[in-house]
Parts: structure tokens; sequence; C-alpha cells
């Protein structure tokens, strides 16, 4: 964990509201591991008050990418950052994914910004035979791989207005995916909104495959400190509360207790 | 001119500068330790203590509100033989004078934590916190009754060997009246303030943003009445008085001293930026060297009108 006044490489517009950042730190470089965070102070004044959590998109050279859109006062002011500004950035924060063994299959399935730490973990395992699914609500959200200046990850869209690819949810790119590909043994990974991480849950836990869910939450500190970003764990794990910040942001989907999520 | 001195005295107890981290926000300690150095504190207080290990609240837990925080954590802590077992070790390996925070929901509770840490090595004192609802009591906070603080104040200290001091809840008529029963009991020194109890409301689903409903609001928002309550304690006893209330620089930390109080605790702070108790350490001792004043004793209580 570092803590450190960054420089901003660039920050350009690459979908509706969604905003691409890359900020120098070598020293995060090193040892950001997909799946983890950082807490980025977007402002020096007392508003906001608090950091903002943002899930690692990945690492070019020394710098370090972020993927957001802009849904409140803190990511609106990070969406006018230039390049050569400074912000103060602590991480490499929580626990990252798990890798899947070279036999296991990675199924990634993203839901809007949950796309970011699932490219950093796509491009981490570099996984020829890896699934890909990302699901927007419109066309004018998906987040095209090359506007990030990747290539080779080419994700199968799915659209609930049917403007790109499969016109319904990426759940049902999941089911497809699953039911060609029944013998082989599989993980899946998933990030997005609470109710289609249910929905990945669900369908996980009927074909009995690994999942592992990266959670959002409201934070403060982002290391342990303040407990704020509480999760319920299931009743067989003594149903006590982990920390999405210290335990997390990336659990064993059977860890948590769904029912009161 | 040389550094000026910055330790201060707390009755019995020796800081070697008067900025400690506020109880709740600095963990146990250790969370922090990998971007900043605690053993450079005044002193840590750590999360406060039950007898047994407590849950904490369903989440939302915390909101932001406009220069502030509301927190409904529920006091979720290891509990302590947790706390003396794998948390303590690691505080007292750190030439850093360490503060037990500890809560209870009944008389025997505050009793039996108390006596836990009775002679325990590396526990410097304890500050009492008396926000808690008393369960006997039909949930009615220890703090906002100045019978039942004098009562809790009694019992730890009939427990306990080390120096004790209670930590005030602002949520109360007249904090000077709360400040007078506790002294009275015996209390080597007072902490003020606790948060101060808030909520805030998402029009879209007309739910509290906390699941608890209320929560506590912390942060440079309720700076200003700290302050004034941290003078108004200052002007009712005679005890050493710790002020606490969204400090977040060292120009804050010094409006405190100037009030009267003869430390500090920095909270919501710390989450912001995990450098801050330091930053204001440093900034007390430039600010000193810049008006020549050789020992920060020297401006506490020093308010002029």
């Amino acid at each position: 964990m570092i803590e450190a006044s960054t420089e901003i490489v660039f920050n350009k517009r690459v979908a509706k509201n969604t905003f691409f950042m890359g900020f120098r730190s070598e020293p995060m470089v090193n040892v950001a591991k997909p799946g983890q965070f950082v807490m980025m102070r977007v402002r020096s004044s007392i508003d906001p008050l608090l950091r903002r959590p943002f899930s690692i998109c990945g690492v070019n050279g020394d710098v370090l990418l972020i993927l957001y859109r802009v849904v409140g006062q803190g990511t609106a002011i990070l969406s006018e950052k230039r390049p050569g500004d400074l912000i103060r950035v602590l991480g490499p924060l929580g626990r990252g994914f798990a890798f899947p063994g070279k036999a296991v299959q990675p199924i990634m399935v993203a839901g809007g910004m949950g796309i970011a730490p699932l490219i950093f973990l796509s491009l981490t395992l570099a996984r020829k035979d890896q699934h890909f699914l990302a699901g927007y609500g419109i066309s004018a959200e998906v987040v095209p791989p090359d506007q990030l200046g990747i290539v080779g990850l080419s994700p199968a869209i799915a659209t609930e207005d049917g403007s790109q690819g499969h016109h319904g949810r990426v759940t049902d790119l999941l089911e497809s995916v699953l039911s060609n590909a029944k013998k082989i043994p599989s993980a899946i990974f998933t990030c997005g909104p609470l109710p289609m991480l249910q929905a990945v849950r669900r369908i996980a836990l009927g074909k009995s495959i690994p999942c592992q869910v990266s959670l959002e939450s409201t934070m403060a500190c982002g290391v342990g400190a303040c407990q704020g970003c509480a999760v319920r764990k299931a009743p067989r794990f003594d149903g006590a509360y982990a920390h999405v910040c210290q335990d997390g942001p990336v659990f064993d989907a059977e860890i948590l207790d769904w029912e009161v999520m | 001119m040389d550094k000026p001195d910055l330790s201060v005295q707390l009755g019995a107890l020796n800081l070697k500068n008067p900025v400690l981290t506020a109880s709740g926000t600095f963990g146990y300690g250790r969370e922090f330790a990998s971007v900043m150095d605690p053993g450079l504190l005044g002193g840590i207080v750590v999360k406060g203590i039950s007898l047994k290990p407590m849950v904490g609240n369903p989440p939302p837990r915390i909101v932001e509100t406009p220069g502030g925080m509301l927190n409904a954590i529920g006091l979720a802590n290891v509990g302590l033989e947790a706390f003396l077992s794998e948390k303590l070790p690691w505080l007292q390996k750190l030439k850093v004078l360490v503060i037990v925070n500890i809560y209870g929901h009944s008389l025997d509770e505050y009793g039996a934590v108390a006596a836990g840490l009775k002679g325990v090595p590396g526990v410097a004192a304890l500050e009492v916190n008396i926000s808690c609802p008393n369960v006997e009591q039909g949930g009615m906070a220890f703090g906002t009754d100045p019978d039942m603080a004098a009562r809790v104040t009694e019992r730890v200290l009939r427990e306990t060997d080390k120096p004790v001091i209670v930590k005030l809840s602002p949520n109360v008529t007249d904090i000077r009246v709360i400040a007078r029963a506790v002294e009275k009991a015996g209390a080597h020194a007072i902490s003020l303030i606790n948060t101060l109890t808030g909520m805030t409301i998402d029009i879209e689903k007309r739910t509290s943003k906390l699941a608890n409903g209320s929560g506590g609001l912390s942060g440079p928002a309720i700076r200003p009445v700290a302050l004034h309550m941290v003078r108004q304690v200052v002007q009712t006893v005679r005890l050493p008085v710790i002020g606490i209330g969204g400090i977040r620089e060292a120009r804050d930390a010094l409006e405190f001293l100037i009030a009267g109080a003869d430390a500090v605790q920095v909270g919501t702070a710390n989450f912001v930026n995990p450098g801050a108790s330091l930053d204001i350490i440093s900034g007390i001792e430039k600010f000193l060297m810049e008006h020549h004043i050789e020992s920060v004793k020297e401006i506490i209580g020093t308010l002029k009108n």
C-alpha cells in the first residue's frame, strides 16, 4: 500500500459518461493485482470530503489505469482532470482475484463499469480459451477495448435495449456459453450491479461452477480502519460481517449472504 | 531557534506531543502503518473495546454529508479477549502511548472490561465511551444523564489502576452538567466531543441512507460545535481536556489548544489523509517556531476573549 501524489497522464471520454484515466506510479504498478482498487482524493477541499474507490483496470508501463462512470459529485470532478494534474492516490488495496488453474476455463461476466477489474484480470491471465461477456444498458455505454488501447480483447456484448450485440442480459450470454461448454471445468469471475451479481451467482451455484465476485461499496478509509463497508457472510461462515476493502473486494460468492445483500 | 517542546501533560500521562488518533478512526494502530509511522503520534486511542466481540450494524453503515460523514458502525470490535491476544502485542512493540477506549451496555459490562485491562502492560490509560445505550435503562445513552455518567465513571475507576478519561457525548442539553458530574466522580481527564447524532434520506427510496436510521456525524462540519463545547468544559472543570471534532490540519488543532484543550484527537481526517495526524504535529511545530514559542504548553488556554 502506497500513498502518493501522482501525475495524471490522460483522462479521456471513452463512452457515454465513461472516462478512462491513467496516472503515473511505478511503485503501485509494480504491486497491483487484478481485483485490487485505489482510493483517490478528487479534491483537497472538504467537499467532497472522502476519497473515492476505483477498481484498477490495468497497467501500462509505469501508468496505472482506471475506468469510471460519472455518477455523482466525486466522479464529475475527476472527469475534469487534465494531463499533468496531480492527484493523491492510496493503493493498491484489498484482495484481488484468485487465478484459475490451467485446466479451468475462465469466464468473465461484466455489467457496466464492472468491466474494469475484469479487463485487468483478462489481460493478466492472457488465456486464449477465456470467455469475456459484457452487458450494458444501451450501446452508447459500451466501452470498446480499442478505445482503451487494448488489442486482442473482444468481449461478447449484450445490451438491454438491443442496440448492440445480444438483445437482453449478459446472463443470457453466460447461459449460452455454459450450455456449449458442458464438459469443461470453468470458473466465473464477475463484477457489476447487484441484481446482475445475484443472477450470475444463481447460475454458477446451479451448475456448481466456482464464482468470484468483485463487490462495490461506499468506503471511508479503504484499509479496514473504519469498518464502514461491511457485507454479511453466509450463516455457515458464522454470519458475521466481512469488509469489502480488506476481506474483498473479491469474494468467493458462496461466502456471502445473498439474502441480505 | 531550537525546535519547540511539543510535550504535554494530561494528569499523570506524559505525551510527547498533543496529537492522538481518535477511537474508531485508526483501527488498532496497524491499518495505516505502511503509509505513516504511528510511533510518531502523541498517542493512539484504539477502537472501542467491549467485553464480548460485537459484529456491528447492518450496511449501509456510512454516508458522506457536506463537510463530514455519518456513521452507524455499531461499535463493531473484536472483544476484550481477542484485543489482548491479537491486537495489543503489535501495539506494545511501538514506542507509542496506547489508550484503550472501552464501552459496555451495562455498568457491570463497563466494570468487566476495565477489570480485564487492569495491570496490562502497554495500556497507558482508559478512555470511557459513555455514548452507548444503557440496556438496563431502556436504551438511553449513559452519557446523557449526569447521574448515570457519574456511576459509569465510578465503576470503571473502581476496577482499574490506570488513568481514566471520560469521553463526552455532545447530544445533551448542557455538556457542563455532565462534565461536572464525571469530575466529581473522580475522572482523571475528559475528552470531547463524540459524534453528533444525525440522519440523511434517500428521496427516491424514501429511506434513511443508513440501515440504522440515524448515525454519528463527524468531520470538519462539526468542528465549531466541538470547539465551543471544549471551551465550555474547560471553563467548568479543572481536569485536563482532550479536544476532538473535525480537526484536519494544524490550524484546527491550534484552535482547540488555544481554547484550553491540553491535547487533541484526530478522527475522520485519518480516512481522507492517513498522514493527517503527522502533518498536524509538524504544522504545530512550525507555528510555534514562527511565533518564537518554546513550548506548546505556552499556548494552551490562551484565548483572550
